[in-house]
């Protein structure tokens, strides 16, 4: 039986049928008829955001915090254009969303229409793909062939240019069983040769490691649970990337922390020192290499990813497993049980006492105060006072992003949202607002920097307009603070254009969203006023006033190798007196 | 897009056949990278090179497969055995790509180019264009009193060395079609 219906209404129908429950959008001339269809039904709940970069940040908070993919719905030209950096930023952290953009009708386009932008050229290099559809009759086989691309394979955003002729004509509805999506189909089988070459290797390994990343949440819930038993019956340590915090508990005993450029001592000297090297969806990352040529120089590396193209790219490998991290962990403990392996208990006994020498340098050691709220300390406090709670935490980018890695604990994937690839200020707030959307009852709190928060501070709006309570938690130093950082460290205290000026008054601007504001800047206050915006019923802006010239610690410049990295004077005090194999 | 079932991943490329790939020489390599005919395609593949900084050499691109819909791009690059892995591994991975054979490692390949020489020249130097014409077997398409257009097709080499030496003749322009390429037996 053949269904005719309009371009718009199949756009709304192909939706539902991929099981969406939300779109974040902002409309305009070139998705109105979407936006009619859209008022004509109550499935689909639609968010209104002040700004189409919100929209995209919110798609790709929604999806990192479900696993399932973000929609976003802007109109041409500048709401294209608007959405170009949430888009790039959905690239670089593999996020699976879909993003539909309103185009001018097919018959005015290259004559330089009002609202009219090259949308797919201008977002070719920032999506896995994307389609400019000219025909109604394949619109909706199009939009149930972008879900399949934006969740198979590596994930990523894509993007459907949909002009308002194509919305208006009618056509047949493809349904989604009938949409040919054959011809991707990226392998997720690891090649059970190179895993049989991987357990042996991790038979006879004496030092060790899992290098972890956002591939493993990627993969699924089940993959994070194969990696946890993989720890358990190796004893081998774990650490991992910015992206992949929670993958393995903060709380589990093999936890090593993060690493990479603001990553734990004992993760980047491990790491630096390791005689096997498994990376489990991670992408050796110039954040984490450092110097290419001296990274971890006397290991065996495996990598194991769905990309092929990650594999080999920045750093050799000796064993490639191109494969989904659930099915390749699956392979690797099938056969380390079939074959009854065993570890090397005396190398990593000794690999362990190793570390725990690193461990005592206790790098993440700073100076507290009785007067200033040290940013540390004000996370410590969070942490402390949030812990065991249904909690998502998102961030900005900066020094309070590195400081919430370092000092905020993941017991499961899903539950942290940050902007690793692209380090985007301003993903923070929107992101928060589209994991609260997801998570209504959860206490959803984006950590942010002053600076980077004012990016997108717009989307205070549509957090009250939809009732989404989230809590910003912004570490206020008045400072571009990681931009002070640098030139503190590396451009002879030339502080040029790092000061936040003329901020506003937070309390008062929350006043003006209809919020709550709040505002501490003594310690001794600090846990009273965590507790308050806790229980607040609603979004609260909370003004943490900190100090202003604290450095984030451990540091490897970039461009050095791991054995360089800066320790804050107190951790160098310790490490310069204790002796260190 | 066409229903199709080759499975990613298994192109010619593979991440396991990793050959010394630690050298630093860069090597020329024909690609013919078979791709869904639609718009956009071919700047999607054209902006990974530029994107990324390699090398495009030599690029031809036409409809292969009239009913499959298929575009055969062949692109001849430059680069260290590490860099083209990854060009070979970036283009494999592209959703609009079905298969990436590499003609320069999967054995010998027959590579063809089209040229069209255009000579001007009166007396001595006419008569000795069109003697090496012949030598070069590249046939006269059009002529004046002045001037001749040489068609001509061979490997890239071969039309070099055909334009150096009408050079001095009085060659006026050129226009190449870039390489084609496949691979010899079956
Ligand atoms: C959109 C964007 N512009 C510029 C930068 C460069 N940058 C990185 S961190 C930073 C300062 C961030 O300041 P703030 O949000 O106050 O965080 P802090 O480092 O002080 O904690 C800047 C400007 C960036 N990452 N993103
Ligand atoms: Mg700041």
């Amino acid at each position: 039986m053949s269904k005719q219906m309009t371009g718009a209404k199949m756009v709304v129908q192909a939706l539902k049928d991929q099981g969406v429950e939300v779109v974040f959008g902002y409309p305009g001339g070139a998705v109105l008829p979407i936006y009619d269809e859209l008022f004509l039904q109550n499935d689909i709940r639609h968010i209104l955001v002040r700004h189409e970069q919100g929209a995209v940040h919110m798609a790709e908070g929604y999806a990192r915090s479900t696993g399932k993919p973000g929609v976003a719905l802007v109109t041409s030209g500048p709401g294209a254009t608007n959405a170009v950096t949430g888009l790039t930023d959905a690239l670089m952290d593999s996020i699976p969303i879909v993003v539909l953009t309103g185009q001018v009708p097919t018959f005015m386009i290259g004559t330089d229409g009002f609202q009219e932008a090259d949308t797919v050229g201008i977002t070719r290099p920032c999506t896995k793909m994307n389609w400019l559809v000219k025909d109604t009759a394949k619109l909706a086989e199009t939009i149930h062939q972008a879900f399949h691309v934006a969740t198979h394979g590596r994930p990523g955003p894509v993007l459907i240019d949909i002009p308002k002729d194509v919305q208006f004509a009618n056509a047949e509805y493809t349904p989604a069983e009938k949409a040919k999506v054959s011809h991707y189909q990226p392998r997720t089988e690891g090649d059970p040769d190179q895993i049989a070459r991987l357990v042996e290797m991790m038979e006879s390994a004496e030092r060790p490691i899992l290098y972890t990343g956002g591939g493993v949440i990627n993969s699924g819930a089940r993959a994070s649970q194969l990696l946890r038993e993989l720890a358990e019956e190796t004893g081998f340590p774990v650490t991992s990337t910015l992206m992949g915090l929670g993958c393995y508990p903060a709380s589990g005993k093999n936890w090593l922390g993060m690493l990479g450029m603001h990553g734990l001592y004992e993760a980047n000297l491990a790491m630096h020192g390791c005689d096997l090297m498994i990376n489990i969806g991670a992408r050796f990352d110039d954040r984490i290499t450092g110097r290419v040529k001296d990274f971890s120089p006397r290991s065996k590396k495996a990598h194991i990813d769905i990309d092929p193209s990650s594999i080999n790219k920045v750093i050799r490998v000796d064993v490639p497993i191109v494969g989904d991290v659930t099915k390749v962990l699956e392979e690797v403990l099938r056969q380390w049980r079939a074959r009854g392996s065993r570890t090397d208990k005396a190398g990593l006994a000794k690999w362990w006492k190793q570390i725990d020498e690193w461990r005592a340098v206790k790098c993440l050691a700073y100076k507290n105060s009785a007067t200033t709220i040290k940013p540390q300390y004000a996370l410590e406090r969070l942490e402390a006072l949030t812990k065991g709670m249904d909690r998502y935490i998102t961030t900005e980018v900066g020094q309070h992003q590195m400081w919430a890695a370092q000092f905020l604990g993941f017991e499961d994937p899903n539950r942290w949202m940050t902007s690793g690839g692209l380090g985007t200020m301003g993903y923070g707030l929107p992101a928060s607002i589209g994991v609260q959307i997801a998570h209504p009852e959860a206490l959803v709190i984006n950590v942010a920097g002053e600076a980077s928060w004012l990016m997108n501070m717009q989307e205070m709006g549509t957090a009250m307009q939809f009732r989404a309570p989230v809590k910003q938690f912004i570490l206020n130093n008045e400072r571009l603070g990681m931009v002070r950082q640098w030139q503190e460290l590396l451009h002879g205290e030339r502080y040029s254009s790092s000061w936040s000026e003329s901020l506003p008054d937070f309390v008062k601007l929350a006043e003006a969203f209809g919020c709550k504001g709040i505002k501490c800047d003594d310690p001794k206050d600090l846990d009273d006023a965590i507790m308050e915006m806790i229980r607040y019923d609603g979004p609260v802006i909370f003004d943490c006033l900190v100090e202003k010239h604290e450095n984030c610690f451990p540091m490897i410049p970039s461009g050095k190798p791991h054995n360089e990295m800066l320790l804050s004077a107190d951790a160098e005090a310790f490490r310069s007196g204790a002796v260190l194999v | 897009m066409s229903a199709l079932n080759i499975k990613k991943g298994s192109t010619s490329h593979s991440a396991y056949d990793l050959r010394s790939a630690l050298s630093e020489v860069e090597e020329s390599h024909t690609l013919a990278v078979i791709v869904e005919n639609e718009p956009g395609v071919l700047a999607r593949v054209i902006g990974l090179f530029s994107g990324r900084g390699y090398n495009i050499d030599s690029l031809t691109v036409a409809e292969v497969d009239h009913t499959g819909h298929r575009s055969r791009i062949t692109i001849v690059t430059r680069g260290t055995p590490a860099v083209i892995d990854q060009i070979e591994a970036q283009l494999s991975r592209m959703v609009p790509v079905y298969a990436v054979h590499d003609l320069t490692m999967d054995g010998p390949s027959v590579q063809r180019e089209l040229a069209l020489v255009k000579v001007r020249g009166k007396g001595d130097h006419r008569i000795e264009a069109l003697r090496l014409a012949e030598i070069f077997r590249a046939n006269v398409v059009d002529s004046t009193l002045e001037s001749f257009v040489f068609e001509m097709t061979g490997t890239p080499e071969k039309i070099d060395a055909f334009a150096e030496l009408m050079r001095p003749l009085g060659l006026v322009e050129i226009a190449r079609t870039g390489v084609a390429a496949l691979s010899r037996g079956v």
